[in-house]
């Protein structure tokens, strides 16, 4: 990650095991969508529906346990950057997921303990100092490191650049 | 310190003579798969590159959740495959067929000691062979695509032991969903499972195809049978191209390993919303409802699980309140289907049947659930939302539990009608 980088929005609190069911219905994975339309699935069929609507550019998702686990669909990473989320924190991700959203330029982050944050509360993710601040409680998550490979595919901005980088 | 079958794959595919878990490899990979869901977002993306697919004979593409498409545009994700298909020239091309999952197997693309990724979680399915079997992303496919390999974290193995032998009415399906009661939704995350123990080598190929296909709602990256002659026999029969075995070595170094009784097993159901929230079918209450019951999808819909839900059926008819949806996993399962009398049994039985693909599994067309509505489903997932409406309640059973419940009208045992 960026050195000094610190991400600043509000919580989404989800629960343990969102599947990517959840966060983007198989039925809208049509390439013929556009970028708005994708946005506007995203969360639809978790427990905060009205995610992609009242979501702001910024905003961060906090879950619980194996975050993302189910299809492979790269939709479901995709939706959420499309919505302009600027990170997934969660307590763990689920395998395909988490290499999927590296690899689309979507910043995620496994924190222990993170789901003691509050829905609404405002955070802070400095990735300098590898913390996670919640501003609202004064609480702090250490923020576990990013294994290298994802982490250099991520900092090219997503395994395309990456490969332009080589190939193009 | 030896090494699992997962480590052996990963160390001879990518040129060095062992590996440990964490390791992390540049592996060159046998087979790619994609289908006409989550293979066009990344055709033009390759296609920027103007180079050539690696080795277009290592790529499958299938059409199977689409079909026959629903809408236009559902039709042009299709229509954008054959032609990327006809562009590349890619030959092992099966759309229509069903899901690509059982294309791989029937095809004899699954073969032991090769490395497979699929733009599709239930790639995973091929384990059952011995492959190191895994599924990817879109994204990640341009890189397979370009240069045939993909790095990958060496994972922990863990092994499940299943002894003693399954009782009359338990399936592979009540085996999976024990598994899962045990160790949780993401109990295998990051990892490699190998199915070892009797119960597993008593198992037939569609059935140890189930075990590997539910792999990845254990959260794995692959699980693993070992191969054996029935493995053998089976590939063999369908593609003449070499392959090598491989088995784990005595002092493979295993995580964890998890030991199951078969014996002790009984029908399993796994209620909303988790796979892994598995109750043996004497602990469900005896009046759960259900408006539709699914035989079918790459993980319930082989000629094993037909053949046991036709048992089942034979002679009733399924109750009056209930849609029962069949779907056989291939034309080819479909043609056996009939040859033996299967499908006139679920037409008498009052099914819908509906032609081979992907179809309400993950919640695209031919059996979506309205709020408030409960299905039972031989399938693999019962997330919120995952075959239609996020308030509909999903059981995931065995085929012959399926049946049994289509029959009474609410979540029934299958024992007595064996």
């Amino acid at each position: 990650m960026e050195k000094g980088r610190v991400i600043k929005g509000r919580v989404w609190k989800f629960g343990d095991n969102i599947d990517t069911d959840q966060i983007y219905p198989t039925k809208f994975c049509v390439v013929s969508y556009t970028k708005e339309e994708v946005a506007s699935h995203a969360m639809e069929a978790s427990d905060h529906p009205n995610f992609a609507r009242e979501a702001k550019p910024g905003d961060i998702i906090v879950g619980g346990r194996n975050f993302g686990c189910g299809s492979s669909r790269e939709y479901a990473p995709v939706s959420l950057k499309y919505v302009g989320v600027g990170a997934v924190i969660a307590e763990s991700f689920a395998r395909i997921f988490y290499r999927n959203a590296f690899n689309i330029g979507l910043l995620v982050i496994e924190a222990k303990g993170i789901s003691n944050i509050n829905e609404g509360d405002e955070i802070e993710i400095d990735m300098e100092l590898g913390e996670i601040r919640d501003l609202t409680t004064g609480s702090r998550y250490p923020a576990a490191a990013v294994p290298a490979g994802p982490r250099e595919v991520f900092e090219k901005g997503g395994l395309i650049p990456y490969l332009e980088a080589r190939y193009l | 310190m030896g090494m699992t079958v997962a480590e052996k794959i990963l160390a001879a595919k990518s040129g060095v003579d062992r590996v440990l878990p964490g390791d992390i490899v540049q592996a060159s990979i046998d087979v790619a798969l994609t289908h006409e869901g989550l293979g066009p977002m990344f055709f033009p993306e390759f296609e920027r590159f103007g180079r050539p697919i690696w080795d277009k004979d290592k790529v499958v593409i299938t059409i199977d959740h689409f079909v026959p498409a629903a809408d236009i545009k559902q039709a042009i994700n299709s229509k954008l495959t054959v032609e990327f298909v006809k562009r590349h020239d890619i030959k092992q091309f099966y759309p229509y067929n069903g899901p690509s999952h059982q294309m791989i197997a029937e095809h004899g693309l699954a073969r032991p000691g090769e490395i497979l990724v699929g733009t599709d979680s239930h790639t995973c399915t091929a384990g059952a062979f011995g492959t190191f079997a895994t599924g990817i992303g879109s994204t990640e496919m341009v890189a397979v695509f370009l240069e045939g390999k993909l790095w990958f974290k060496v994972p922990q193995s863990i092994k499940f032991v299943v002894t003693g032998e399954l009782r009359f009415g338990v399936m592979a399906k009540d085996v999976v969903l024990e598994m899962l009661r045990m160790i949780g939704s993401d109990g295998a995350n990051y990892k490699a499972i190998e199915y070892t123990g009797s119960a597993i080598e008593n198992l037939s190929v569609d059935g140890r195809m189930v075990l590997s296909n539910m792999a990845i709602e254990l959260g794995a990256k692959v699980g693993i049978v070992p191969p054996d002659d029935k493995t053998i026999q089976y590939v063999k029969a369908r593609n003449d191209k070499p392959f090598t075995v491989y088995t784990a070595d005595p002092d493979a170094v295993y995580e964890a390993i998890y030991e199951i009784d078969a014996t002790r097993l009984e029908p399993m159901v796994a209620v909303p919303h988790n796979p892994a929230n598995g109750v043996p079918i004497s602990g469900i209450a005896d009046d759960v409802r259900i408006d539709q019951a699914f035989i079918g999808s790459c993980t319930g819909g082989r000629l094993e699980d037909l053949r046991a839900a036709a048992r089942v059926l034979k002679g009733r008819v399924a109750h009056s309140d209930v849609r029962l949806l069949v779907i056989p996993a291939s034309r080819e399962v479909y043609r056996k289907a009939m040859d033996e009398g299967l499908i006139e049994i679920f037409f008498n039985a009052g099914a819908i049947i509906e032609y081979p693909n992907c179809g309400p599994c993950c919640g695209l067309h031919q059996g979506i659930l309205a709020p408030d509505e409960v299905c039972v489903t031989a399938s693999n997932r019962n997330f919120p939302g995952r075959m239609g409406s996020p308030q509909a309640r999903l059981y995931l059973a065995s085929p012959a539990t399926v049946a049994a419940s289509a029959v009474e009208g609410r979540i029934a045992d299958p024992r007595k009608y064996l």
